[in-house]
């Protein structure tokens, strides 16, 4: 039996706007992932409770409102604490090229701004995953 | 945990709690990964303290924001509870969105409340396939009240209540009248009725029909010790609670302590050795005829065969 992908897909933080995100979760259903989506303004610990709770594949965190280097340290610190070092973490949404290098050096694997293809993004879920392997 | 934890070895951080551990465990046994077995035996083995709650009701009746209003009160009494929230998969693309834990955010920053959401992945009845493996797990992992939330169900997927000590049926104002209530199906499983929405004007009637519904004669696993009470709750309102709560003490004495309560436990033992051996039974079987299938539908179709004959011939060539 193939284990669908487990995706935790957060908003965090004061950024309203998730219609990208619920685009990018039926992008994902339909590519046959099972999807958990968040919901509004979340904390970095509520993000990350969540994803260790329910064995996550991929977290990915999407972001409008230009907090991510603020965001990101602290939910990796959090995953770590956690033992929770190998989660696969993606951001997405719309960031400056600095935020996006600087973001990629805490860990992000992947940052998937708002012009990435839907197919893009599945394949990218997918690679990630099959990278890592078996846990 | 970077590399693989052999499942073995994550039983003793389950057993203290390690939410990472059990959630491990969880996924394993949701992918029938084979080398988790010997684990999850012996977690079966070793469950069966928690108080097991299972509450059904139709999509969008407010059973995840009824789930977290009583997790939040059992919290109150110093219970520990699991949630295993159960969401539909795609019939097309296999996949889900699995969207209870949104109704139950204020719970996120309680070390106490353990969530796990879960799809179908195929599985008829309002459960998922391990959605009773995942009970196992928490029970290990000490929670006292596991509640399982099934899908959004019809009037017939009534399983849970195989599979639960206490089954919630919850029904929203407005969707039917007294011939709804009187019919079988899932308003019989019912060890409590929850009318949800009670601060709605047209829950009292719904309220009225099925209490009518249950004067015309006793149903469900516990005549005589229990009566089915209904009662209205507003999560809205934060009404009806106390009452609610009381309701699944009382329960609970009964499904532990009485006669009927140990003929329940045997009919949830029941379930579960037969419910194994189906799924066994259909993995083994599809995995079997998958290159077959294509030749006997085609038959089928051009009207060569006839369902009964190809499809007992199917069976055969499975169990050769």
């Amino acid at each position: 039996m193939v284990q669908p992908i487990r995706v935790l897909l957060a908003k965090v933080g004061l950024d309203g706007h998730d219609r990208g995100v619920k685009v990018v979760a039926r992008t994902l259903r339909d590519a046959g992932m099972d999807v958990i989506y968040s919901g509004l303004h979340r904390t970095p610990e509520e993000v990350v409770t969540a994803a260790i709770q329910e064995d996550v594949d991929v977290l990915g965190v999407s972001l409008l409102s230009g907090v991510q280097l603020t965001v990101f340290p602290k939910i990796f610190q959090l995953l770590s604490q956690n033992g929770a070092e190998d989660m696969i973490v993606i951001a997405g949404g719309v960031m400056p090229d600095e935020d996006v290098a600087e973001i990629k050096k805490m860990g992000v694997r992947e940052v998937l701004l708002q012009d990435t293809p839907p197919e893009v993004i599945v394949q990218t879920l997918t690679r990630l995953v099959s990278e890592r392997g078996e846990r | 945990m970077s590399r693989y934890v052999p499942s073995l070895e994550l039983i003793d951080r389950a057993a203290k709690g390690n939410i990472q551990a059990i959630g491990r465990l969880i996924s394993r046994a949701e992918g029938g990964v084979p080398e988790a077995r010997p684990a999850l035996a012996q977690i079966y083995r070793n469950a069966g303290r928690a108080h097991v709650i299972g509450l059904t009701g139709v999509p969008g009746s407010g059973k995840s924001t009824l789930v977290a209003a009583m997790t939040a009160r059992l919290r109150e009494q110093g219970q520990k509870v699991g949630i295993v929230a159960v969401d539909p998969s795609s019939p097309y693309s296999g996949g889900s969105i699995l969207g209870d834990r949104i109704r139950m955010s204020d719970l996120a920053n309680d070390a106490g409340v353990y969530i796990r959401s879960m799809a179908t992945r195929g599985a008829m009845g309002g459960l998922a396939r391990a959605s009773l493996e995942a009970v196992d797990v928490l029970d290990l992992g000490g929670f006292d009240t596991i509640i399982i939330e099934t899908v959004g169900v019809g009037q017939d997927e009534v399983e849970i209540a195989k599979a639960s000590h206490t089954t919630i049926v919850v029904s929203a104002p407005g969707l039917g009248d007294d011939i709804q209530a009187i019919k079988a199906g899932m308003l019989e499983i019912a060890d409590i009725h929850v009318v949800s929405k009670s601060d709605r004007s047209d829950a009292n009637r719904t309220i009225a029909d099925l209490k009518h519904m249950l004067t015309l004669g006793a149903a469900g696993a516990f005549k005589p010790e229990w009566q089915s009470p209904v009662l209205g709750v507003s999560s809205y309102a934060s009404e009806g609670f106390d009452a609610l709560l009381a309701a699944i003490a009382r329960h609970r004495d009964v499904a532990f302590a009485t006669e009927s309560g140990k003929k329940r436990q045997q009919a949830i033992a029941r379930f579960r050795l037969l419910k194994t051996a189906e799924n066994l039974l259909s993995e083994r079987f599809a995995s079997s005829v998958g290159p077959i299938v294509p030749g006997f539908t085609d038959q089928l179709q051009q009207r060569e065969g006839d369902p009964y004959t190809l499809a007992s011939e199917l069976l055969a060539t499975s169990f050769k």
